[in-house]
């Protein structure tokens, strides 16, 4: 199955890396974001404390987590918000759909959600007569060219200024043409604003959910999140059922992590937490609050030791702004809710690993996104154990999908590969072969010619390293 | 007298063989005894990598009964050693030869760091004065925090002057199997990779590892530059022997 599907990554990326203006906008982004990032660590030593930090407290959280999910959901419910659990995206669109349905509600706006984005929420609402409209800066450009984020935290990345100038002229009504960016933000806010007022219902991600308080922790910063969960009467919160750590106390250091891995920020212009709808007497929030925690294969993650290390995951983006592929590609080549590196292995895992192999292996396992990642994923080592589980179905796992990515010529070549290696009789044959007729190789033959479109063809020395220390006699046993 | 063993790795072995004869010299040179066990062929890290572990632990197994004595390996690679070092007891984990094979990891050393930290070897530049660069490879960095032994080497020699590349630290796109899987992405990399190097004014790119050499310099060349890579061991050879 997987020769059709390893096609895909490979045609999108080719195709983006024939777009100098797609790769020169994430070219710029991903260097801003890296210095960004890297300004906010002037001491490597206080980085790594607290990496190690966060892990900690991200690694405690998941141990602990169907206590701290029970703690989180009696304590939020005590709080006045109504907790739902779905174990499928249709699941969680119905919950959805339905609490619009109940209250009447035929306009939804968003503040920026990965699960709704994970979830098709946009799409499905629309099918079903009700307007969602996104209220982040990115992605209510991409909403109106009808695209989806190419980045996790900068969802229009792909898209420069004088691109957005242009559709802005043409989609937003009585827009003129402008490239100033303070003139387009106001255009855009203009539309929202409105939109914030009228909306029937507001709806949000959550960065923490905190058990002991129950309340939800928004990252944000355009002001949009807290309009969306604090204007319109209802609002509506999604999260994966990862999200969720002990105390408040735990929020601080994955707060500091995120903005400056994220964006190079000490801290985000809105930090919102969210614990309960508007009490008697208040002036201000949602009259009703909802939670839908989701599931979508992240307790199959779960239930295996060393992928649970995927649901560390606190969304930053940083192994995107630092992959190499990522920064040349861009985000849609995935063809994945969830690009870069914690989409390749998080994708493969919620989808089936042998349907998505090509994201497996569109990796050169350089350890760029490891090495910054706040929670410390071992991001190539989890790419390894799956391109192993797409492969092989005894590996005595739960993994989706295993097994489904093998190939008989795959399989041949890697055996053939040992038989040679094991029996250095035989690899001396065949280095003996390759050293005198190895340059003889035709330039068309499979390999060679995918290496030889950028480079020119390998040629083996004429003696290999084993006769000439033979010949030079250095003691050999 | 002191005793190591040197693993050449395939690829130094097939395509590079200059590199493995100059490590074998830098370490007799510093008073060392090399022994070099025929028997050698792959570490086994493509397998591994891939997936196939059954595979690279039948391969890999073969190699570690090679290296009996309880003497270092010494390898001109940082990926192979990254591999044998750090990776090896992940494969073997739960097998009954899982504590011999920790054993061997142990013993496992990169060329350069093994000069630098063990050797404390003091290199006299004979050599033109020249400017090099330098790329150093994931695996090395990544597995193995070699970060600053080949530069402490470079900056022995009087004559060379050393220009950074402007992303030293970004991967050159070769990665196994990725370079001919993947191989738009892959030579997107190595294109980037081969100039960064050519703007550094630089006539020679050095590295530790087999792989990136033969993908820099197989793009380089495609691209009719001057501009060559070579193994830092063998750059360090030429330099500093006596002619
Ligand atoms: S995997 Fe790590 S670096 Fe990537 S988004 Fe998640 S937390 Fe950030």
């Amino acid at each position: 199955m997987h020769a059709d599907t390893e096609i895909k990554f490979r045609d999108s990326a080719a195709k983006a890396l024939l777009d100098p203006q797609l790769r020169a906008n994430f070219r710029r982004a991903m260097d801003g974001l890296i210095f960004k990032r890297k300004a906010q660590f002037p001491n490597p030593r206080d980085l790594e404390d607290l990496r190690d930090l966060s892990t900690a407290i991200r690694s405690r959280s998941l141990l602990n987590l169907p206590a701290l999910l029970e703690q989180f959901e009696t304590q939020a419910t005590k709080n006045g918000i109504q907790v739902h659990w779905a174990e499928t995206c249709d699941q969680a669109n119905e919950l959805i759909l339905g609490i619009l349905r109940s209250k009447g509600a035929k306009t939804l706006v968003k503040g920026k959600s990965m699960v709704s984005e994970e979830m098709h929420l946009n799409a499905f609402l629309e099918e079903h007569g009700i307007e969602a409209l996104e209220s982040d800066l990115g992605e209510y450009i991409i909403q109106l060219d009808g695209e989806t984020p190419s980045h996790i935290i900068m969802p229009a990345i792909h898209k420069n200024k004088n691109q957005i100038a242009r559709q802005f002229s043409q989609k937003i009504k009585d827009a003129k043409y402008t490239e100033d960016v303070d003139e387009l933000t106001a255009m855009a806010r203009k539309v929202l604003r409105q939109k914030f007022l009228d909306a029937d219902a507001g709806l949000s991600g959550v960065n923490f959910a905190v058990a002991e308080t129950g309340t939800l922790c928004l990252v944000e910063n355009e002001g949009n999140g807290r309009m969306s969960t604090h204007v319109p009467p209802i609002h509506i919160a999604v999260m994966g059922l990862e999200k969720v750590v002990a105390t408040l106390e735990d929020v601080a250091p994955l707060y500091a992590i995120l903005t400056r891995s994220a964006t190079g920020q000490a801290v985000s212009t809105y930090f919102n937490l969210i614990t309960a709808p508007r009490g008697a007497g208040e002036k201000d929030g949602p009259q009703e609050m909802h939670l839908v925690i989701l599931d979508n294969g992240r307790s199959r993650i779960y239930a295996d030791p060393q992928l649970q290390a995927t649901l560390r995951c606190i969304r930053c983006g940083a192994c995107m702004n630092h992959c190499p592929v990522y920064t040349r590609v861009g985000g849609h080549a995935y063809e994945a809710v969830y690009p870069g590196p914690i989409g390749k292995i998080l994708t493969p895992q919620t989808e089936g690993v042998g349907v998505r192999h090509d994201l497996i292996h569109g990796s050169s396992l350089c350890g760029a996104c490891g090495e910054v990642c706040p929670v410390k994923i071992p991001i190539p080592e989890i790419l390894v154990r799956l391109r192993r589980e797409a492969t092989h179905e005894d590996v005595g796992s739960q993994v989706n999908g295993k097994g489904t990515g093998r190939t008989a010529t795959e399989d041949w070549a890697w055996r053939l590969w040992a038989l040679a290696n094991k029996r250095p009789a035989l690899y001396r044959v065949i280095t003996w072969f390759a050293t005198r007729f190895g340059n003889a190789l035709p330039a068309g033959a499979p390999l060679i010619k995918d290496w030889t479109r950028t480079r020119t063809k390998p040629v083996p020395a004429r003696r290999s390293l084993s006769e000439r220390v033979r010949a030079k006699g250095v003691p050999h046993v | 007298m002191k005793e190591v063993y040197f693993y050449a790795t395939c690829l130094v072995d097939l395509f590079f063989p200059d590199a493995g004869m100059a490590g074998i010299e830098l370490l007799e040179a510093a008073g060392v005894r090399v022994i070099f066990p025929q028997g050698q062929t792959c570490c086994g890290q493509p397998a591994f990598n891939c997936g196939y572990w059954e595979e690279a632990r039948e391969v890999a197994r073969t190699q570690v009964a090679l290296f009996p004595k309880d003497i270092p390996v010494i390898l001109p690679s940082g990926s192979c050693a990254g591999m044998m070092k750090n990776h090896y007891p992940e494969l073997f984990h739960g097998q009954a030869d899982e504590a011999q094979v920790r054993a061997f990891s142990s013993r496992v050393f990169e060329l350069t760091q093994f000069l630098v930290n063990e050797l404390d070897v003091k290199l006299t530049d004979l050599g033109e004065p020249v400017k090099v660069t330098w790329h150093s490879s994931c695996h090395a960095v990544r597995d193995l925090g070699l970060v600053g032994e080949p530069k402490q080497l470079i900056a022995q020699l009087a004559n060379v002057e050393l220009a950074p590349l402007t992303r030293e630290h970004e991967c050159c796109g070769f990665g196994g199997t990725f370079s001919v899987r993947q191989p738009e992405i892959s030579g997107a990399m190595s294109c980037d990779k081969a100039a960064d190097a050519e703007a550094t004014g630089a006539s020679v790119v050095l590295s530790t590892d087999g792989g990136c050499l033969l993908n820099v310099n197989g793009t380089l060349e495609a691209k009719k530059s001057p501009l060559r890579v070579q193994h830092i061991a063998e750059f360090l050879w030429e330099r500093t022997r006596a002619r």
